[in-house]
């Protein structure tokens, strides 16, 4: 309603062609003339699409090589194929460089932390969609505010916050951080996902006598699903791969993974244990990768929610 | 409310003397009643966000008042000090200059070839029967490939990347070198002109896959109606694309634009991560974001440090404002 320019003329022209749809008229015609340029154009899109596979995953089977290889023919060879495959670079990254302590510290960190912001991001998102209440545009605004502030400004006052708390360099310290800064996003999608369900199934619930907490933990949040799934995808890959803020808040040893693999490979310069180096990125890429390729569709539609609204 | 009335009855008909004393559990009761599964559901996250959000980054405005180091507990207030400081630094206008060419460059580049790859896999394959467009075929295999990236932590990218670069045996020179193309060979990220366009392709080679994602679940939902229509009108794809496909997720691009737009405003990890010295060399790859790191971690000028991330704070502000002023336009419906 609101554009008037392109849509008209765009149905003006379906109208058009509408009524020619039944004749045999313009079907060969229009078959013959875009039939080549299509073929040109299909040679030219394949073409262009696979050169940017090949950029995207040649990255990555190269890490995967060099990670099956010795450290002299990394050196040596850096785009030959290893002559036997050293899967012992793997079991030597995993428990000599730490990498297998790092991945177990980061689920913890991550699994906790996911369970506490969809718990308390469903929480409020769900007053916020479906209670009046003085003030509550406020709340929504602070909530919702904080994703468009960078947050490394907030990062050096929060480390002496921290620091006062005696949460630095402890897990729940973590956690709990991680909760703070994920509930923006997660307070705002679910919010106008509680909004679009019908109110009709928690009116009977409360008719039947349950009580306000009861219907949302068993009547709304199973209702909900689909939008927690989304959000529950978008929390645990933000949160996985998280890396600025254990960088400042957590530098005891109970590194996770990501910083633990960067202090790897500071250290490298002088152990030169390349071949375990690139062991450790690929085991912590392959987990994400494998969780990705068999939830793909999940996973895109859970990270592009955010954008689509 | 309807128990509004209720404490009023008794109240007026006994000993006035006793109202006052047996008026506030209830008045409390009231609000429990109406409010508290509210206030209960509330608390919780709303403290944890109160501590440890918006608490930090009201104290990072004071601060940026201060002379605090952020070692010592002795601080005192030096007004816009800082901020004067901050005006005639060098290294600061540096870092905002390489910030506004990655504003400027990332969102162009990575949307650019975000649409031109969406658009190939929804509208560039070849004809079939009944069809006026179709994608190409195995588009469901390229977009699983192109999202890798994005599943990826930008630390383990950006660490890939650095053993790319690697001048000496890194995959780049290697294969220069493998089809005799030795001469263009470089330092890569130990080449101040390079350091920063190395960091920019790594960003948008990570972020391309997210955007063809997003574009084609956008085409996907234009009705086929229309690329039939503009084809029988004579118009080729190259017009079809920016006619028909592009107006109609015009605002789809508009919030790809706002998101690419953080993330170049960012780019803390990247050269924290890959680049060598504090900012690169020569200074080359200093941004805003680790320049606030460096002076508080490094130097112990924690004051300077907020006062360089209030400035990020309205660089960020300002580009949000202007993306969403100048890409404001009539939303098409169908």
């Amino acid at each position: 309603m609101t554009a008037q320019a392109e849509p008209s003329e765009l149905g003006g022209v379906i109208r058009k062609d509408e009524a020619p749809e039944a004749g045999p008229l313009p079907g060969p015609a229009t078959a013959g003339r875009t039939g080549g340029e299509g073929r040109v154009l299909n040679v030219f899109s394949h073409g262009v699409l696979v050169i940017w596979a090949l950029m995207v995953t040649l990255p990555l089977l190269w890490a995967v090589m060099s990670s099956l290889k010795t450290d002299n023919e990394i050196l040596t060879s850096p785009w030959g194929l290893p002559n036997s495959l050293h899967f012992e670079n793997w079991s030597r990254a995993w428990s000599k460089s730490n990498i297998g302590d790092y991945f177990l510290n980061t689920v913890v960190v991550v699994g906790c932390s996911l369970f506490g912001t969809m718990l308390l991001g469903s929480m409020a998102a769900y007053v916020l969609a479906r209670f009046e209440f003085p003030g509550k545009r406020i709340v929504y605004f602070t909530f919702v505010g904080g994703m468009s502030f960078p947050i490394i400004l907030a990062l050096v006052p929060l480390f002496y916050v921290m620091k006062n708390m005696a949460l630095l360099n402890t897990f729940h310290g973590l956690i709990l951080v991680y909760i703070a800064y994920s509930l923006p996003f997660t307070v705002f999608f679910l919010t106008s996902f509680f909004k679009t369900l019908p109110t009709s199934v928690a009116e009977a619930a409360m008719l039947d006598g349950a009580s306000q907490t009861r219907t949302f933990f068993q009547v709304m949040l199973p209702m909900a699903k689909p939008g927690l799934i989304s959000v529950g995808i978008f929390n645990f890959l933000g949160q996985w791969n998280q890396y600025m803020l254990p960088t400042v808040l957590n530098t005891g040893d109970n590194k996770v993974l990501t910083q633990g693999l960067v202090e790897l490979a500071a250290s490298q310069q002088y152990r030169g244990d390349w071949s375990a180096l690139f062991a450790g990125l690929v085991l912590a890429m392959l987990p994400v990768l494998g969780v990705y390729i068999i939830f793909q569709r999940q996973v895109q539609a859970g990270l592009t929610a955010g954008a689509l609204k | 409310m309807k128990t509004g009335a209720s404490p009023a009855v008794p109240a007026a008909g006994a000993d006035p003397t006793r109202s006052p004393v047996r008026r506030p559990p209830h008045r409390f009761l009231r609000w429990y009643r109406k409010y508290g599964f509210v206030a209960g559901f509330l608390a919780a996250p709303l403290a944890i966000y109160a501590i440890f959000v918006i608490s930090p980054f009201v104290q990072a405005i004071y601060y940026s008042f201060t002379d605090w180091t952020g070692l010592s507990s002795n601080f005192k207030m030096v007004g816009f000090k800082n901020y004067d400081w901050l005006l005639h630094d060098d290294l600061f206008w540096t870092a905002v200059g390489h910030n506004i060419l990655l504003l400027l460059v990332l969102p162009l580049v990575t949307l650019g070839l975000g649409l031109f790859f969406a658009f190939m896999l929804n509208v560039g394959g070849r004809r079939r029967r009944n069809a006026a467009v179709s994608g190409v075929r195995g588009a469901g295999v390229y977009k699983i490939v192109y999202f890798f990236p994005q599943v990826l932590s930008i630390a383990i990218v950006a660490l890939l990347f650095q053993y790319t670069y690697n001048p000496r045996d890194g995959m780049l020179n290697a294969a220069l070198d493998a089809v005799g193309l030795d001469s263009l060979e470089q330092l890569w990220l130990g080449d101040p002109d390079l350091a920063l366009w190395c960091l920019m392709a790594v960003m948008v080679w990570s972020n391309v896959g997210f955007y063809v994602v997003l574009f084609s679940a956008g085409m996907s939902s234009i009705p086929r109606d229309f690329y039939e229509a503009a084809l029988l009108d004579g118009a080729n794809r190259f017009h079809t694309f920016f006619r028909v496909t592009l107006p109609l997720l015009w605002d789809t691009v508009q919030t790809g634009w706002i998101y690419m737009g953080i993330i170049a405003l960012d780019a803390f990890a990247v050269v924290q991560i890959m680049t060598v010295g504090p900012g690169g060399p020569a200074d080359s790859t200093e941004v805003m974001g680790y320049y606030v790191y460096t002076k508080t971690f490094r130097d112990g000028q924690a004051g300077r440090a907020t006062a360089i991330g209030v400035a990020m704070l309205v660089v960020t502000l300002i580009f949000a404002v202007i993306v969403s002023r100048l890409g404001r336009r009539e939303r098409l419906e169908y």
